[in-house]
């Protein structure tokens, strides 16, 4: 069965990108366009992993991440954040709050689809 | 007993003994003789008896003048003599009369040519003090003129933080820091009053006085200014000689200097700096990531439908445009920092043409000739720039038309200077170097986003191609306002500035130290004191009339500060009544607006702060003080002194004891009367001028004028 993986940003540029690319490779994808819909997305849908914009509107990616992973029941969940900031300060603070792996903005496309294998594999 | 009675005790004795040794020969002669003979000596002698007597007379009289005279050579002429060298002690200039003996006038002589010698070394010696003391000025002269000059704040202070000296820089940078009308910064004040304590106490601290250096801090004014404050000790006079002295920090100091920055542009311009230059990277992640992540779609995806492929194409599109447009506005952002951060300076014109000849031949290796250089042309521009602009143009020249000799030229046209560039063989077309013109500068690889248009706007010239078909030479022409009559103007100024020097500091103070004594035994001349006078809505404090104006002034080390003075209107939060405003002149509508009492007695009694206060008819000024005390809580406990009741003291006979009066009594000339400040200076020179006098009647201190005050008459009037 496929892995579902979870797109959470709020720029639609991005989206297009990320989601084309994760359906390439063969995964299920669904995606949400802010925080709150994220977090939804994420009791309904079950994803496996769930790739975090920081910056977005209603609950930001660090607020999201740190619900999911106080929460038991989504301790088997992956989580990758992308953030436009690349300050070390919040790279520590994205891994301190229980991201699995964190992604500056601009990345490369195949460094974050082998990423996405390696955490995936992982589970 | 006196000399005269001496003398006449001296004839009189030797009167005497004449007397007695004639009646003994007489009896020697009469005792001897028998009968007749008696008879016959006896006839003889009652014959001769008056030329006799006559006799004795006149030997009596010849031992008088004789005594007299060497009386008046042996004990007067000595006595004299000493006289005039006591005299000599108290008048220098007097000599001794040569008298006498030849001994004593040998001696007299000797004495004068003594005194002589002694004339002439105090003469030497005083000359010495003067030459000393005049240069000693001249020294404390330049070191004002330098210290107003400097563009840093400066403020000295003795080692209790009582502050010696402060440039105008640092008046400028506390002006009005503790609130409407004053400035927490004068000459006796404390240091403290600017600084945290324990910033200074630190910085000192940290300092090691034999290595003469320095401490830095950063802190904030109450106005929110951002200050750099360099802390550096004064050695003490010879303890630099003295290398074994402590290593103990506050050792061996006599004082310390403070630098102060105003840091706040710096700060504003370098923070915006660093905030356009984090916008521009961070918010250009996001779409340099959506670009990347398109791109790198598209070409490892080449399969995709046609309508996938447009869709990603549609995204690097926009994220591309958008980032034009982001780095666009940036660059405009920063050109505006760039351009605020450049003053106009006057400089010499034939300074900037040297400085451009060094910079053309260093980063284009393009030898500059200078000829016409009008040396006494004064211009005023951002240097910089145009120095930019002057080698941009070489720059280009060279590498677009290879040309390699260059000259520059400064002429005078009336209000204006002319700085040419001037180069020969090549003419180009109007249209290239309009296109030069417009061009952000790029000087040997440093490029900066102005162009030579904004350089000539921001220094208010022109600039043009000009061809001179004669000379077969072309130039560029820039055209910039002179200044007139720089050189002339420069010592005209820095003599105003001397004198208005004196009030910036006072060195005595280094002196000054806590004495320990309680205050009312403290000395008049060394106390610090706030004059101050308020005009009023009326006469009477407790029938309801207020305070409409505070005027005060302060004095220190017996010297009126007439540039720290405090001035303030206040609104009376009632009417004013026009005979009022007859005699003070201040209107209703200029207290509209004012602050009230109980905002101004804060700032007014930290103005006053550890002085004596001083005003004319003080008992008036007190009550209304006084009444507010209840309201505001602000309590005036300083000592204070009345002009009134000392000029009662110094002058009991008469009658008016006005403060005109007084003023023209001391020969104060009275200026600007009925404002309260005015009359707060001219009350502040009437008490300077009392205070010799007081001190010629015993009133020395602080006690003694206030018990003095206490006994005269008036001092039983009451508010």
């Amino acid at each position: 069965m496929a892995k579902k993986i979870l797109i959470a940003d709020d720029e639609p540029n991005i989206v297009i990108s990320l989601e084309f690319l994760l359906k390439r490779e063969g995964y299920d994808v669904v995606v949400a366009h802010n925080g709150a819909e994220a977090l939804e997305q994420v009791r309904v849908e079950r994803p496996d992993l769930a790739i975090l914009d920081v910056m977005m509107p209603a609950r930001n990616g660090f607020e999201v991440c740190q619900d999911l992973r106080q929460d038991p029941e989504f301790r088997d969940l992956r989580i990758m954040m992308l953030t436009a900031k690349g300050r070390d300060t919040e790279v520590s603070k994205g891994l301190a709050l229980g991201a699995d792996v964190y992604m500056t903005k601009p990345f490369s496309t195949r460094e974050l689809l082998a990423k996405v294998k390696a955490l995936l594999e992982r589970a | 007993m006196s000399s005269r009675a001496k003398l006449i005790a001296a004839a009189a004795v030797a009167c005497l003994y004449l007397l007695a040794v004639l009646l003994a020969a007489g009896f020697v002669l009469g005792s001897g003789l028998e009968g007749e003979e008696r008879a016959l000596f006896s006839a003889m002698l009652d014959r001769r008896l008056g030329v006799l007597l006559m006799i004795a007379l006149f030997a009596c009289v010849f031992l008088f003048l004789m005594l007299r005279a060497a009386h008046e050579f042996l004990v007067l002429m000595p006595a004299r003599a000493a006289e005039e060298a006591r005299a000599m002690l108290e008048e220098p200039a007097t000599r001794l009369t040569v008298q006498g003996s030849s001994e004593l006038q040998a001696l007299i002589v000797a004495v004068n040519r003594v005194a002589e010698q002694h004339h002439d070394l105090d003469e030497t010696i005083e000359a010495r003090i003067r030459i000393a003391n005049a240069s000693a000025e001249a020294d404390r002269n330049r070191f004002a003129v330098l210290m107003s000059e400097l563009a840093q704040g400066v403020i000295v202070c003795n080692p209790d933080g009582l502050v010696l000296l402060y440039n105008r820089r640092a008046r400028a940078l506390f002006a009005g820091s503790s609130g409407q009308g004053m400035a927490a910064l004068g000459l006796g004040r404390s240091i403290y009053g600017l600084f945290d304590r324990h910033l200074i106490a630190y910085a000192l601290e940290n300092i090691d006085v034999r290595r003469r250096n320095h401490r830095h801090f950063v802190t904030a004014t109450e106005s929110g200014r951002l200050l750099r404050v360099l802390v550096a000790p004064i050695p003490e006079a010879g303890a630099g000689a003295a290398g074994g002295a402590e290593a103990g920090a506050a050792h061996g100091i006599s004082g310390y200097m403070t630098m102060i920055e105003d840091m706040t542009e710096a700060f504003d311009s370098e923070s915006t700096r660093d905030q356009m230059l984090q916008e521009l990277t961070e918010s250009s992640r996001g779409p340099v990531g959506n670009l990347r992540a398109a791109a790198e779609t598209l070409h490892d995806y080449a399969d995709m439908s046609a309508e996938d492929h447009r869709r990603f194409l549609g995204v690097v599109r926009a994220e591309a445009e958008g980032l034009a447009d982001r780095i666009e506005a940036a660059a405009r952002k920063y050109a505006a920092v760039l351009k605020a951060r450049w003053p106009l300076e006057e400089m010499l014109g034939s300074d900037l043409l040297v400085a451009a000849r060094h910079r053309i031949a260093g980063r284009h290796s393009v030898e500059v000739s200078l000829e016409d250089v009008d040396p006494g042309t004064w211009i005023k521009v951002d240097g910089f720039s145009l120095l930019q602009a002057l080698t941009y143009f070489a720059g280009r020249l060279h590498d677009e038309y290879q040309i390699r000799d260059l000259s520059l030229r400064l002429t005078r046209d009336g209000e204006m200077a002319q700085i040419d560039l001037i180069w020969s063989g090549v003419f180009m077309s109007t249209e290239t170097v309009m296109t030069w013109e417009l061009d952000p500068m790029t000087v040997a690889g440093e490029s900066t986003p102005l162009t030579v248009r904004d350089v000539v706007a921001r220094n208010g010239a022109e600039v043009w191609f000009q061809r001179d078909h004669a000379s077969y030479r072309a130039y560029f022409r820039f055209l910039l306002p002179a200044v007139s009559g720089q050189a002339e103007t420069a010592p005209a100024a820095i003599a105003a500035m001397v004198d208005s020097r004196p009030e910036f500091y006072d060195f005595d103070l280094f002196k000054a130290e806590d004495t320990g004594l309680a205050l009312d035994d403290r000395l008049l001349a060394q106390l610090a004191y706030t004059v101050f006078d308020t005009e009023t809505t009326g006469l009477e404090p407790s029938a309801g009339d207020e305070i409409i104006q505070i005027g005060a002034v302060r004095i220190v080390n017996r010297r009126l500060l007439s540039h720290e003075t405090y001035e303030q209107l206040i609104d009376p939060q009632r009417s004013l009544p026009a005979q009022s405003v007859k005699i003070h002149g201040i209107t209703a509508e200029m207290l509209a607006g004012q602050p009230p009492i109980a905002k101004v007695l804060p700032v007014f009694r930290a103005f006053v702060a550890d002085t004596v206060l001083v005003a004319h008819n003080a008992a008036f000024d007190m009550r209304f003080l006084e009444l507010k005390e209840a309201s505001t809580g602000i309590r005036f406990d300083r000592p204070v002194l009345d002009t009134f009741l000392l000029s009662a003291v110094l002058f009991p006979n008469q009658e008016s004891h006005r403060l005109e009066a007084i003023a023209a009594r001391l020969g104060v000339s009275v200026l600007g009367r009925h404002t309260a400040v005015g009359d707060a200076i001219v009350t502040a020179e009437v008490f300077l001028k009392m205070l010799p006098l007081m001190q010629e009647r015993g009133i020395r201190t602080l006690g003694e004028a206030r018990e003095a005050s206490e006994k005269t008459y008036h001092a039983r009037i009451r508010y």
